[in-house]
């Protein structure tokens, strides 16, 4: 395990080789699979997470999710800076 | 094979249960080691009665698409099967996440690789014990421990993260730390110490490997610790057996409610343990659809929900939190599966049950009974 990643708003985020960030079909929902764990984000982490892809650095990550919910970047940024860092605590986003 | 019209059972979708969130497959009986707390039932299948390479295939697009997230390819020994790397290559190329349930005594440094290129998520190996001799002597195997240490090593390799599975109980339970230790050198992402549960083939050899309380005690104290000073650097999940604890463990998230389970010759279980329950009738995917099965089983709408449940479970208000416990343990230990988990200190019988345990485990331990094909027992209850 590495250490704790501290998120800024420069920091581009991905999914580790086993973690797998996926849409269930047949149960119409959104998953995260890890090693022994299931998690189901919630509809705004599902937002959040469908915008990391290893080239999208944080903020640009809140400039789009801002044209999404028509919120501005200012008002969204710390929040998404505290999701993401409880998920890569929890080990589902690496640098 | 069960028909269930009639039978007066609620069926999954009456009881309001979702489709199983995992399956957990069994690929063989066969497996190298002969551990004496095996959790495979004491009649082992053969390699003839084993579902083929594309009866599995088939499986794992039933499980997908009735919306499935994960499969544990565990066994015995799931590596004896050639086939293993054409099974893990279809789970990913379904999107089904795979993780290998190992002993691991069979792997080479080649297989890893290519088990690692064709998808597979996670590997889990199994330790006896940090000592070489007594590691070999509980698995029944020259070799192995040494052996599980270079797989460990191969697997981090290729990077697939790693659990190591470390099952404890009286005779290797003082090396607790070593376990955590050892996981840790081997860079795994998590360690599991399971103290033994004791149904199957652990039953019959409780009395060599259940814990005193003191022990389990310490072992307690251990776990604590090395879970605030190694935070961040490795998880440590902790079973203890639930002779010791105050209520039973809620058992597989229910019967029937999370998981369903594939012996080798593709009989579909409520739990892996569930063959000990002599009156079951299992279906099997060679005559019936898993969906079918998981909706209209009996085996699983026995068990279901809360209305089988007899006093004290029917009144008790944990009885949706740890649904009456662990069924195959009620049978094993009452001679019948509707009785509430004798582990419950609700339980009429618990303080029978726990002295006798709690004898045992102050007296020297008899020679283990190894896991093996045809073995023939006196019931130790
Ligand atoms: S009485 Fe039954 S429901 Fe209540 S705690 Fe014990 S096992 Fe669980
Ligand atoms: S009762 Fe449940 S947990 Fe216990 S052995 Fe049976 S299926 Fe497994």
């Amino acid at each position: 395990m590495t250490d704790i990643l501290k998120i800024n708003d420069e920091t581009i985020l991905k999914f580790p080789k086993h973690v797998k960030f996926k849409y269930n079909e047949p149960r119409k929902e959104w998953v995260i699979l890890a090693p022994e764990k299931l998690v189901k984000p919630d509809k705004i982490a599902v937002e959040i997470l469908k915008l990391v892809n290893g080239e999208r650095s944080v903020k640009n990550i809140v400039q789009e999710l801002s044209k999404i919910f028509k919120a501005p970047e200012n008002v969204i940024l710390e929040d998404v800076k505290i999701m993401l860092q409880q998920l890569s605590e929890k080990g589902f986003l690496v640098e | 094979m069960t028909n269930n019209n009639g039978n007066g059972l609620k069926k999954a979708s009456e009881h309001g249960i979702p489709a199983p969130l995992a399956l957990l497959a069994e690929l063989s009986h066969r497996c190298p080691l002969q551990c004496p707390y095996c959790s495979n039932p004491v009649q082992l299948e053969k390699k003839t009665a084993e579902l083929t390479t594309d009866e599995w295939r088939s499986v794992i697009d039933q499980a997908v698409d009735m919306g499935m997230h994960q499969i544990h390819l565990s066994g015995g020994e799931p590596t004896v099967r050639h086939d293993l790397e054409d099974i893990v290559e279809h789970c990913s190329k379904k999107g089904l996440y795979s993780n290998l349930i190992t002993s691991g005594v069979l792997l080479n440094p080649d297989r890893v690789k290519k088990l690692e290129k064709l998808g597979l998520e996670h590997v889990q190996i199994s330790f006896q014990d940090t000592e070489n001799e007594n590691a070999d002597r509980i698995g029944g195997y020259k070799g192995g421990h040494v052996k599980k240490l270079e797989v460990a090593k191969w697997v981090r390799e290729v990077e697939i993260p790693l659990t190591c599975n470390c099952v404890v109980h009286r005779q290797n339970i003082d090396n607790l730390e070593n376990f955590i230790n050892m996981a840790l050198e081997l860079d795994a992402e998590r360690v599991e110490i399971a103290q033994v549960q004791y149904y199957g083939w652990a039953l019959k050899n409780r009395a060599a490997f259940i814990p005193t309380p003191e022990q389990l005690d310490h072992a307690t104290e251990i776990v604590e610790k090395a879970r605030v000073d190694l935070k961040g650097k490795i998880v440590i999940d902790y079973v203890i057996p639930d002779y010791y604890a105050k209520h039973p463990k809620n058992c597989m998230g229910g019967w029937g409610r999370q998981f369903l389970n594939l012996n080798p010759k593709g009989d579909v279980l409520p739990c892996h343990a569930a063959e000990t329950i002599p009156h079951l009738k299992f279906d099997n995917v060679r005559e019936r659809s898993l969906k079918w099965i998981w909706e209209n089983s009996e085996a699983f709408n026995l068990y279901r929900g809360t209305d089988w449940m007899p006093e004290p479970c029917k009144s008790c208000d944990r009885k949706e939190i740890d649904w009456g416990g662990c069924r195959c343990q009620a049978m094993a230990l009452t001679g019948d599966a509707r009785n509430t988990d004798p582990a419950c200190s609700i339980s009429p019988l618990h303080n029978e049950i726990f002295s006798m345990a709690a004898k045992e485990a102050k007296s020297a331990p008899p020679e283990f009974i190894y896991r093996r094909y045809g073995v023939r027992f006196n019931s130790p209850i």
